[in-house]
């Protein structure tokens, strides 16, 4: 691996303090499992490198005055997957976890890292747009909060600066009239990157949608909403029919390429089918 | 650039010990501890072996560098079971005669001890689950479930 030099703070402020005084050529490193391998092929050439893991906050789990829920940006895929109340309210979002990697890797990697990384196919990005988180952000100015469903600019960028850190994911309370799937779909089960994954949360009221979240990844340079799928559900009683209607809709704002893992028809053909899965899970989830 | 000063818990020994700031703890293992159980088989986070325990959980120490071990317990498969008193892992991996070329086996060991200690009964799926993230080029796949199985106690083919 090429050299650099190695920084350990202990707490945000002290990274952020140090994130400050380094400038650019300086590179945050949480599990690593996506930052090791691109310091190993040359891809990033950083002359320092931040570890974030003496930072406790950052791995914490809290419900916000027993609402919400907050979670630290180095909380990992394995904690999502099996911790109770992420289980219990947040069901995508520990799905999504469970899917990223191996045991080995999902014992390393972080939500954070996750987002920050940026790929179009991030697997724990989709159910965080899908439950209307936002990211916590801080830097030398203090903290800002940003919707996740604007936190992505482009393939491998997000509305992060240089000298600002992700330190939580705030989720909004979910209700108990709510429920919430993912999938993706990859030619391997496991250690295999997503071809499309969509996670969808229904909120019902009356028998009727109160609110619907539907959120694509892979088939764009960011992981997107569709919102004209969402708008199709919400105020009609959710059937069979109008679940096809919107995984119809859910395609419009799907602007899929071909490459080696999958045709544009192809991942066109798996949002369909995947928004009328997860959909047909999320009713189920909130009817029970 | 100045070495660190690694402090970490390592098979039940505390140890301290020089890095680079960029040696992975897969690195300092095998180049500064002398323990080469652990193997590089990627570097990439693929393969499986070079798993070992950290706090007890299983992850692969190609991708952690030596210096976020600081403060913590590093189990590798020379802490697994000793000659003569070997894990029940160890003990059926040798009975059913499991490694061939015997690459992948410390990864796939650890993998599998991590999954029992977590659930101590998995059935058939869970194991093949839990030994996900360990390739072996030898196509040892059923006699590793089989011993597994018998490790666990647990019947195999069972599933719930
Ligand atoms: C074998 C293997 C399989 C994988 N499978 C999957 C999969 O199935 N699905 C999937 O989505 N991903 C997968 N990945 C990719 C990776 O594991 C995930 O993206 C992971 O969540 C990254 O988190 P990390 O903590 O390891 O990030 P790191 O590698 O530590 O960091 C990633 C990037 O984010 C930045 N960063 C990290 N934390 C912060 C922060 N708090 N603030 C600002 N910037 C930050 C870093 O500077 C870096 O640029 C896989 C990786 C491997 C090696
Ligand atoms: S060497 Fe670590 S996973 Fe292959
Ligand atoms: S026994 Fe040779 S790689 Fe598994």
């Amino acid at each position: 691996m090429r050299r650099f030099e190695l920084l350990l703070p202990q707490s945000v402020d002290e990274c952020v303090r140090t994130l400050a005084q380094q400038g650019p050529e300086t590179k945050l490193l949480a599990g690593g499992t996506d930052l090791l391998p691109q310091l190993k092929n040359g891809l990033l050439k950083p002359a320092r490198v931040i570890d974030l893991s003496g930072v406790a906050q950052l791995r914490a789990i809290e419900s916000a005055n027993g609402q919400g829920l907050r979670i630290g940006s180095a909380v990992t895929a394995r904690t999502l997957e099996l911790d109770r109340t992420v289980q219990g309210r947040y069901l995508s979002l520990a799905e999504s976890g469970a899917l990223v990697g191996s045991v080995q890797v999902r014992n390393l990697a972080t939500l954070g890292g996750n987002l920050c990384n940026a790929a179009p196919s991030a697997d724990m990005a989709p159910p965080l747009l899908a439950l209307d988180a936002e990211a916590i952000i801080v830097g030398p100015k203090g903290e800002r909060r940003v919707p996740v469903a604007t936190f992505f600019t482009g393939v491998r960028k997000t509305v992060l600066a240089p000298d600002e850190l992700l330190v939580e994911l705030a989720l909004p309370a979910t209700g108990p009239n709510s429920g919430g799937n993912y999938l993706r779909h990859t030619p391997r089960r496991e250690l295999d990157i997503a071809v499309v994954g969509v996670a969808s949360q229904l909120t019902l009221a009356n028998g009727v949608c109160a609110k619907a979240r539907i959120a694509l990844a892979a088939v764009a340079p960011v992981p997107l909403r569709a919102t004209g799928a969402e708008r199709a559900l919400e105020g009609q009683r959710v059937t069979p029919e109008l679940i096809a209607r919107a995984a119809d809709l859910a395609l419009e704002v799907a602007r899929p390429i071909s490459d080696q893992r999958g045709s544009a028809d192809f991942r066109r053909h798996l949002v369909r089918v995947l928004t009328r899965r997860t959909l047909t899970t999320a009713l189920a989830r909130a009817s029970a | 650039m100045a070495k660190h000063a690694l402090s970490c818990t390592v098979n039940d020994e505390p140890v301290e010990v020089l890095v680079q700031p960029w040696d992975t703890l897969l690195d300092a293992l095998r180049e500064r501890m002398g323990l080469t159980g652990p193997k590089e088989g990627c570097g990439t986070g693929d393969c499986g072996a070079c798993t070992v325990h950290f706090d007890g959980k299983p992850i692969a120490s190609c991708l952690l560098l030596a210096m976020q071990a600081r403060g913590h317990e590093v189990r590798t498969i020379e802490g697994l079971g000793k000659p003569g008193a070997l894990h029940p892992l160890q003990e059926a991996f040798v009975k059913h005669g499991v490694p061939q070329c015997g690459f992948c086996i410390p990864g796939v060991l650890m993998a599998a001890a991590a999954l029992l200690t977590e659930n101590p009964r998995p059935t058939e799926e869970e194991i093949r689950y839990g030994i996900a993230g360990n390739l072996c080029r030898c196509t040892g796949y059923t006699k590793m479930l089989a011993a597994i199985t018998e490790a666990a106690g647990a019947t195999a083919g069972r599933r719930s």
